[in-house]
Protein backbone atom coordinates (compact mmCIF):
# COMPACT_ATOMS: atom_id res chain seq x y z
CA UNK A 1 0.00 0.00 0.00
CA UNK A 2 1.25 3.55 -0.87
CA UNK A 3 2.03 5.79 2.02
CA UNK A 4 -0.69 8.59 1.99
CA UNK A 5 0.97 11.66 2.37
CA UNK A 6 -1.29 14.01 4.55
CA UNK A 7 -0.45 17.51 3.35
CA UNK A 8 0.93 19.81 5.43
CA UNK A 9 -1.15 22.70 6.40
CA UNK A 10 0.10 25.92 7.16
CA UNK A 11 -0.61 26.43 10.71
CA UNK A 12 -0.86 31.02 10.24
CA UNK A 13 -4.14 32.40 10.28
CA UNK A 14 -5.14 35.53 9.13
CA UNK A 15 -5.11 38.12 12.02
CA UNK A 16 -6.88 40.46 10.18
CA UNK A 17 -10.38 40.16 11.23
CA UNK A 18 -9.45 39.38 14.27
CA UNK A 19 -7.86 43.04 14.72
CA UNK A 20 -10.81 44.34 13.21
CA UNK A 21 -13.02 42.66 15.97
CA UNK A 22 -10.56 43.97 19.13
CA UNK A 23 -10.77 47.74 17.63
CA UNK A 24 -14.23 47.78 17.25
CA UNK A 25 -15.07 46.58 20.36
CA UNK A 26 -12.38 48.97 22.07
CA UNK A 27 -13.91 51.59 20.43
CA UNK A 28 -16.92 50.67 21.29
CA UNK A 29 -15.83 50.64 25.21
CA UNK A 30 -14.22 54.00 24.42
CA UNK A 31 -17.05 55.94 23.43
CA UNK A 32 -19.95 53.82 26.25
CA UNK A 33 -18.22 54.42 28.98
CA UNK A 34 -16.38 57.12 31.36
CA UNK A 35 -13.90 56.45 34.02
CA UNK A 36 -14.48 55.14 37.54
CA UNK A 37 -14.00 57.71 39.81
CA UNK A 38 -12.01 56.63 42.40
CA UNK A 39 -14.10 56.62 45.87
CA UNK A 40 -12.59 56.44 49.40
CA UNK A 41 -15.11 54.14 50.58
CA UNK A 42 -17.22 51.22 49.01
CA UNK A 43 -20.67 51.75 48.94
CA UNK A 44 -23.22 49.35 48.21
CA UNK A 45 -26.45 51.30 47.00
CA UNK A 46 -29.81 50.35 47.46
CA UNK A 47 -31.95 49.00 44.64
CA UNK A 48 -35.32 50.69 43.20
CA UNK A 49 -37.44 50.95 39.89
CA UNK A 50 -36.91 53.94 39.32
CA UNK A 51 -35.31 55.05 35.99
CA UNK A 52 -34.40 58.43 35.94
CA UNK A 53 -30.54 59.22 35.30
CA UNK A 54 -28.45 60.94 36.74
CA UNK A 55 -27.58 64.16 35.49
CA UNK A 56 -23.40 64.27 34.74
CA UNK A 57 -22.37 67.52 35.57
CA UNK A 58 -23.13 69.92 38.33
CA UNK A 59 -23.54 67.29 41.58
CA UNK A 60 -23.09 67.16 44.85
CA UNK A 61 -22.48 64.11 45.97
CA UNK A 62 -23.00 63.32 49.90
CA UNK A 63 -21.46 59.96 50.47
CA UNK A 64 -23.07 57.97 53.44
CA UNK A 65 -21.05 54.68 54.71
CA UNK A 66 -21.68 51.69 56.26
CA UNK A 67 -20.20 53.00 59.71
CA UNK A 68 -22.22 56.47 59.57
CA UNK A 69 -19.16 58.62 57.95
CA UNK A 70 -20.00 61.27 55.65
CA UNK A 71 -18.55 61.93 52.52
CA UNK A 72 -18.46 65.12 50.42
CA UNK A 73 -17.72 65.72 46.53
CA UNK A 74 -18.72 68.08 44.22
CA UNK A 75 -17.44 68.17 40.46
CA UNK A 76 -16.14 71.03 38.29
CA UNK A 77 -12.80 71.91 38.99
CA UNK A 78 -13.70 75.61 39.66
CA UNK A 79 -16.57 74.64 41.97
CA UNK A 80 -14.16 72.84 44.06
CA UNK A 81 -11.31 75.47 44.22
CA UNK A 82 -14.34 77.95 45.53
CA UNK A 83 -15.92 75.57 48.13
CA UNK A 84 -12.65 75.21 49.78
CA UNK A 85 -11.59 78.74 49.62
CA UNK A 86 -14.72 79.83 51.37
CA UNK A 87 -14.63 76.91 53.53
CA UNK A 88 -10.72 78.10 54.56
CA UNK A 89 -12.44 81.91 54.92
CA UNK A 90 -15.19 80.45 57.41
CA UNK A 91 -12.62 78.43 59.27
CA UNK A 92 -9.60 80.74 59.22
CA UNK A 93 -7.93 78.37 57.82
CA UNK A 94 -5.28 79.42 54.32
CA UNK A 95 -4.95 77.02 51.82
CA UNK A 96 -2.12 77.79 48.96
CA UNK A 97 -3.11 78.00 45.89
CA UNK A 98 -0.91 74.56 45.37
CA UNK A 99 -3.68 72.85 47.71
CA UNK A 100 -7.03 74.28 46.30
CA UNK A 101 -5.45 72.57 42.96
CA UNK A 102 -4.73 69.42 44.49
CA UNK A 103 -8.12 69.54 45.86
CA UNK A 104 -9.75 70.23 43.26
CA UNK A 105 -8.55 66.85 41.35
CA UNK A 106 -9.60 64.75 44.49
CA UNK A 107 -12.37 62.56 44.76
CA UNK A 108 -14.57 62.33 47.74
CA UNK A 109 -13.70 63.91 51.07
CA UNK A 110 -13.99 62.42 54.38
CA UNK A 111 -12.29 64.68 56.66
CA UNK A 112 -12.70 67.38 59.15
CA UNK A 113 -12.02 70.84 57.59
CA UNK A 114 -9.05 70.89 60.27
CA UNK A 115 -7.13 67.71 58.93
CA UNK A 116 -7.69 68.56 55.34
CA UNK A 117 -4.02 70.39 55.02
CA UNK A 118 -2.77 66.86 56.20
CA UNK A 119 -4.73 64.90 54.35
CA UNK A 120 -4.28 66.49 50.62
CA UNK A 121 -0.48 66.64 51.53
CA UNK A 122 -0.44 62.90 51.96
CA UNK A 123 -0.15 60.57 48.75
CA UNK A 124 -2.74 59.02 47.30
CA UNK A 125 -1.25 55.76 48.44
CA UNK A 126 -0.45 56.01 52.17
CA UNK A 127 -4.08 57.43 52.40
CA UNK A 128 -5.08 54.26 53.04
CA UNK A 129 -3.48 54.47 56.45
CA UNK A 130 -5.08 58.04 57.60
CA UNK A 131 -7.96 57.23 59.44
CA UNK A 132 -10.86 58.69 57.56
CA UNK A 133 -13.18 59.93 60.43
CA UNK A 134 -15.87 61.48 57.65
CA UNK A 135 -17.22 64.96 57.88
CA UNK A 136 -18.58 66.69 61.00
CA UNK A 137 -22.22 66.96 60.85
CA UNK A 138 -23.63 67.17 64.45
CA UNK A 139 -25.07 69.96 65.24
CA UNK A 140 -22.01 71.32 67.58
CA UNK A 141 -19.80 71.28 64.79
CA UNK A 142 -21.68 70.88 61.39
CA UNK A 143 -18.98 71.28 58.61
CA UNK A 144 -21.54 69.33 55.87
CA UNK A 145 -23.85 72.59 56.33
CA UNK A 146 -21.22 74.81 55.11
CA UNK A 147 -20.15 72.20 52.16
CA UNK A 148 -23.57 72.26 51.48
CA UNK A 149 -23.79 76.47 51.62
CA UNK A 150 -20.26 77.20 49.93
CA UNK A 151 -21.09 74.18 47.58
CA UNK A 152 -24.13 76.14 46.58
CA UNK A 153 -22.22 79.83 46.48
CA UNK A 154 -19.85 78.60 44.15
CA UNK A 155 -22.37 77.10 41.91
CA UNK A 156 -25.65 78.16 42.31
CA UNK A 157 -27.13 75.46 39.73
CA UNK A 158 -25.82 72.43 42.25
CA UNK A 159 -28.20 69.73 42.51
CA UNK A 160 -27.63 67.52 45.65
CA UNK A 161 -27.56 63.43 45.49
CA UNK A 162 -27.13 61.43 48.41
CA UNK A 163 -25.32 58.01 48.39
CA UNK A 164 -26.35 56.05 50.88
CA UNK A 165 -25.06 52.37 51.97
CA UNK A 166 -28.07 49.85 51.96
CA UNK A 167 -26.80 49.41 55.47
CA UNK A 168 -26.68 53.12 56.28
CA UNK A 169 -27.84 53.53 60.13
CA UNK A 170 -30.87 56.00 60.00
CA UNK A 171 -30.07 58.42 62.28
CA UNK A 172 -27.02 59.59 59.88
CA UNK A 173 -29.22 59.73 56.94
CA UNK A 174 -31.85 61.87 58.97
CA UNK A 175 -29.10 64.31 59.93
CA UNK A 176 -27.96 64.69 56.65
CA UNK A 177 -31.44 65.33 55.33
CA UNK A 178 -31.81 67.81 57.86
CA UNK A 179 -28.64 69.47 57.15
CA UNK A 180 -29.64 70.05 53.81
CA UNK A 181 -33.64 71.07 54.89
CA UNK A 182 -31.58 73.56 57.03
CA UNK A 183 -29.91 75.01 54.04
CA UNK A 184 -32.76 75.02 52.36
CA UNK A 185 -31.93 72.41 50.07
CA UNK A 186 -35.95 70.93 49.61
CA UNK A 187 -35.47 68.99 46.89
CA UNK A 188 -32.40 66.17 46.55
CA UNK A 189 -32.05 62.72 44.97
CA UNK A 190 -30.80 59.57 46.00
CA UNK A 191 -28.79 57.63 44.17
CA UNK A 192 -29.64 53.86 43.53
CA UNK A 193 -29.11 50.27 41.21
CA UNK A 194 -31.31 48.87 38.84
CA UNK A 195 -33.96 46.31 40.61
CA UNK A 196 -32.80 43.27 39.12
CA UNK B 1 2.47 32.15 13.98
CA UNK B 2 0.35 34.05 11.85
CA UNK B 3 2.19 35.35 9.38
CA UNK B 4 2.46 33.86 5.65
CA UNK B 5 6.19 33.09 4.50
CA UNK B 6 7.76 35.59 2.92
CA UNK B 7 8.12 35.04 -0.62
CA UNK B 8 10.91 33.24 -1.42
CA UNK B 9 13.72 34.69 -2.49
CA UNK B 10 17.50 33.74 -3.47
CA UNK B 11 15.71 30.27 -5.37
CA UNK B 12 17.24 31.32 -8.29
CA UNK B 13 20.72 29.84 -9.28
CA UNK B 14 22.72 31.51 -11.62
CA UNK B 15 19.82 33.40 -13.34
CA UNK B 16 19.07 36.68 -14.02
CA UNK B 17 19.30 38.72 -10.75
CA UNK B 18 16.34 39.86 -10.01
CA UNK B 19 14.73 42.33 -7.32
CA UNK B 20 13.53 40.48 -4.28
CA UNK B 21 9.70 39.95 -3.83
CA UNK B 22 9.01 41.11 -0.28
CA UNK B 23 5.61 40.02 0.50
CA UNK B 24 3.14 42.94 1.28
CA UNK B 25 1.46 40.88 4.22
CA UNK B 26 1.73 41.96 7.01
CA UNK B 27 1.44 39.82 10.77
CA UNK B 28 -0.99 40.65 12.71
CA UNK B 29 -0.96 39.14 15.91
CA UNK B 30 0.59 41.91 18.26
CA UNK B 31 -1.72 43.89 16.82
CA UNK B 32 -4.11 42.08 18.04
CA UNK B 33 -2.87 41.74 21.36
CA UNK B 34 -2.83 45.76 21.75
CA UNK B 35 -5.99 45.66 21.03
CA UNK B 36 -7.63 43.33 23.64
CA UNK B 37 -4.99 44.76 26.29
CA UNK B 38 -6.79 48.14 25.43
CA UNK B 39 -9.81 46.45 25.88
CA UNK B 40 -9.07 45.07 28.70
CA UNK B 41 -8.14 48.24 30.74
CA UNK B 42 -11.26 49.92 29.51
CA UNK B 43 -13.33 47.39 30.62
CA UNK B 44 -11.59 47.39 33.86
CA UNK B 45 -11.67 51.39 34.61
CA UNK B 46 -14.56 52.61 33.24
CA UNK B 47 -18.33 52.12 34.36
CA UNK B 48 -20.78 51.95 32.03
CA UNK B 49 -24.24 52.92 33.04
CA UNK B 50 -24.98 56.63 34.99
CA UNK B 51 -26.40 55.85 38.13
CA UNK B 52 -30.21 55.51 39.26
CA UNK B 53 -31.25 58.52 41.10
CA UNK B 54 -34.90 58.79 42.99
CA UNK B 55 -36.21 62.31 43.29
CA UNK B 56 -37.86 63.57 46.50
CA UNK B 57 -39.11 66.55 47.89
CA UNK B 58 -39.11 67.63 51.41
CA UNK B 59 -41.67 70.00 52.95
CA UNK B 60 -39.96 73.58 53.52
CA UNK B 61 -38.39 73.45 57.34
CA UNK B 62 -39.41 77.05 57.85
CA UNK B 63 -43.57 76.71 58.10
CA UNK B 64 -44.09 76.44 61.33
CA UNK B 65 -47.10 78.21 62.29
CA UNK B 66 -50.18 75.78 62.72
CA UNK B 67 -52.63 77.04 59.90
CA UNK B 68 -49.70 77.06 57.30
CA UNK B 69 -49.03 73.45 57.77
CA UNK B 70 -50.80 71.45 55.67
CA UNK B 71 -54.08 69.54 56.72
CA UNK B 72 -54.59 66.01 55.95
CA UNK B 73 -57.97 64.43 56.66
CA UNK B 74 -57.50 61.39 59.18
CA UNK B 75 -59.42 59.24 56.78
CA UNK B 76 -57.01 59.80 54.16
CA UNK B 77 -53.64 58.95 55.85
CA UNK B 78 -52.01 56.10 56.67
CA UNK B 79 -49.22 56.13 58.55
CA UNK B 80 -45.90 53.44 58.32
CA UNK B 81 -43.27 53.33 60.50
CA UNK B 82 -39.66 52.06 59.14
CA UNK B 83 -38.74 49.78 62.03
CA UNK B 84 -35.80 47.35 62.42
CA UNK B 85 -35.55 44.24 60.77
CA UNK B 86 -36.76 44.88 57.54
CA UNK B 87 -40.38 45.27 59.21
CA UNK B 88 -42.81 48.05 59.00
CA UNK B 89 -45.63 49.23 60.90
CA UNK B 90 -49.00 50.70 60.11
CA UNK B 91 -51.61 52.59 61.43
CA UNK B 92 -54.70 54.63 60.68
CA UNK B 93 -55.68 57.80 63.04
CA UNK B 94 -59.53 57.10 64.13
CA UNK B 95 -61.43 59.85 62.84
CA UNK B 96 -63.54 60.70 65.25
CA UNK B 97 -61.23 60.22 68.04
CA UNK B 98 -58.11 61.60 66.58
CA UNK B 99 -56.16 58.61 68.13
CA UNK B 100 -53.85 56.04 66.39
CA UNK B 101 -55.50 53.07 65.57
CA UNK B 102 -54.18 49.49 66.28
CA UNK B 103 -50.52 49.45 64.51
CA UNK B 104 -50.58 45.75 62.06
CA UNK B 105 -46.91 44.68 60.95
CA UNK B 106 -46.19 43.89 57.73
CA UNK B 107 -42.52 43.19 55.65
CA UNK B 108 -41.16 44.56 53.01
CA UNK B 109 -42.17 42.83 49.77
CA UNK B 110 -45.12 42.72 46.94
CA UNK B 111 -47.35 40.53 48.97
CA UNK B 112 -46.92 42.56 52.07
CA UNK B 113 -46.49 46.08 52.60
CA UNK B 114 -47.14 46.38 48.68
CA UNK B 115 -50.62 44.69 48.75
CA UNK B 116 -51.56 47.05 52.20
CA UNK B 117 -50.60 50.70 50.09
CA UNK B 118 -52.33 49.15 46.83
CA UNK B 119 -55.60 48.18 48.46
CA UNK B 120 -55.82 51.27 50.21
CA UNK B 121 -55.28 53.46 47.81
CA UNK B 122 -57.85 51.97 45.15
CA UNK B 123 -60.00 52.58 48.46
CA UNK B 124 -59.62 55.96 48.50
CA UNK B 125 -58.61 56.93 44.75
CA UNK B 126 -60.80 54.84 42.36
CA UNK B 127 -59.17 56.45 39.16
CA UNK B 128 -55.75 54.54 40.18
CA UNK B 129 -56.59 51.13 37.79
CA UNK B 130 -57.03 53.39 35.32
CA UNK B 131 -52.90 54.14 35.08
CA UNK B 132 -52.28 50.24 34.10
CA UNK B 133 -55.17 51.41 30.73
CA UNK B 134 -52.71 54.30 30.33
CA UNK B 135 -49.78 52.36 30.32
CA UNK B 136 -51.17 49.89 27.50
CA UNK B 137 -52.11 52.77 25.41
CA UNK B 138 -48.70 53.80 25.57
CA UNK B 139 -47.23 50.67 24.90
CA UNK B 140 -49.47 50.28 22.04
CA UNK B 141 -48.36 53.71 20.74
CA UNK B 142 -51.52 55.30 20.93
CA UNK B 143 -50.65 57.82 23.17
CA UNK B 144 -47.61 59.95 23.81
CA UNK B 145 -45.36 59.61 26.85
CA UNK B 146 -46.26 63.53 27.67
CA UNK B 147 -49.90 62.33 27.60
CA UNK B 148 -49.58 58.94 29.56
CA UNK B 149 -47.44 61.45 32.49
CA UNK B 150 -50.36 64.08 32.34
CA UNK B 151 -52.79 61.73 33.02
CA UNK B 152 -51.09 59.85 35.41
CA UNK B 153 -49.81 62.54 37.30
CA UNK B 154 -53.69 63.90 37.40
CA UNK B 155 -54.79 60.07 38.98
CA UNK B 156 -51.72 60.77 41.62
CA UNK B 157 -52.53 64.42 42.57
CA UNK B 158 -56.57 63.18 43.13
CA UNK B 159 -57.73 65.31 46.47
CA UNK B 160 -59.12 62.32 48.29
CA UNK B 161 -56.25 59.87 47.44
CA UNK B 162 -54.08 57.95 50.13
CA UNK B 163 -51.35 60.33 51.64
CA UNK B 164 -48.69 58.17 53.16
CA UNK B 165 -46.72 59.68 56.09
CA UNK B 166 -43.36 57.89 56.47
CA UNK B 167 -41.37 58.14 59.31
CA UNK B 168 -38.20 56.26 60.00
CA UNK B 169 -37.52 54.86 63.35
CA UNK B 170 -33.41 54.87 64.18
CA UNK B 171 -32.64 51.86 64.37
CA UNK B 172 -33.98 51.69 60.47
CA UNK B 173 -32.01 51.12 57.62
CA UNK B 174 -31.34 53.74 54.96
CA UNK B 175 -32.14 50.48 52.56
CA UNK B 176 -35.52 50.37 54.20
CA UNK B 177 -36.27 53.93 53.76
CA UNK B 178 -35.37 53.92 49.72
CA UNK B 179 -37.52 50.63 49.75
CA UNK B 180 -40.24 52.74 50.88
CA UNK B 181 -40.06 55.00 48.39
CA UNK B 182 -39.95 52.58 45.95
CA UNK B 183 -43.13 51.17 46.72
CA UNK B 184 -44.42 54.67 46.41
CA UNK B 185 -43.92 54.69 42.90
CA UNK B 186 -44.96 51.55 42.14
CA UNK B 187 -48.24 51.91 44.06
CA UNK B 188 -49.03 55.03 41.94
CA UNK B 189 -49.32 56.54 45.46
CA UNK B 190 -48.55 60.46 44.60
CA UNK B 191 -48.87 62.38 47.76
CA UNK B 192 -46.59 60.55 50.83
CA UNK B 193 -44.26 63.10 53.11
CA UNK B 194 -40.79 61.67 55.24
CA UNK B 195 -41.43 63.39 58.76
CA UNK B 196 -39.74 62.64 61.67
CA UNK B 197 -40.37 60.25 64.24
CA UNK B 198 -42.43 61.18 67.60
CA UNK B 199 -42.33 60.04 71.02
CA UNK B 200 -46.08 57.97 71.17
CA UNK B 201 -44.91 56.30 67.74
CA UNK B 202 -41.49 55.31 69.20
CA UNK B 203 -43.70 53.63 72.31
CA UNK B 204 -46.14 52.04 70.14
CA UNK B 205 -43.25 50.75 68.64
CA UNK B 206 -42.27 49.16 72.11
CA UNK B 207 -45.34 47.46 71.96
CA UNK B 208 -44.97 45.82 69.18
CA UNK B 209 -41.59 44.73 70.29
CA UNK B 210 -40.01 46.67 67.60
CA UNK B 211 -37.90 49.11 69.33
Amino acid sequence: MPKVKVPRKSTSIDMTAMTDVAFLLLTFFMLATKFKPDEPVVVDTPSSISLIKLPETGIMQLTIDKEGRVFYTVDGQQTRMKALEGMGAKYNIKFTPEELKQFALESSIGVPLASLKNYLATAPEERKNLKLTGIPSDSLNNELGDWIWQTRLANNQVRVAIKGDRDANMPTVKRVIETLQEKNVNRFNFITTLEK
Amino acid sequence: MAEIEGGGGGGHKGGKKRGKKLSTRVDFTPMVDLGFLLITFFMLTTTMNKPQTMEINMPDKKVKTEDEKTKVKASQAITLLLAKDNKVVYYFVDEKTGEPGTPFIEEFGPKDIRRVLLQENRKRNPYVDSIGIYKDMLNKGSITEDQYNGYVSGIKAYKDGLIVVIKAADNAKYENLVDILDEMLICNIGRYAVVDITEPEIDMLKTVNLN
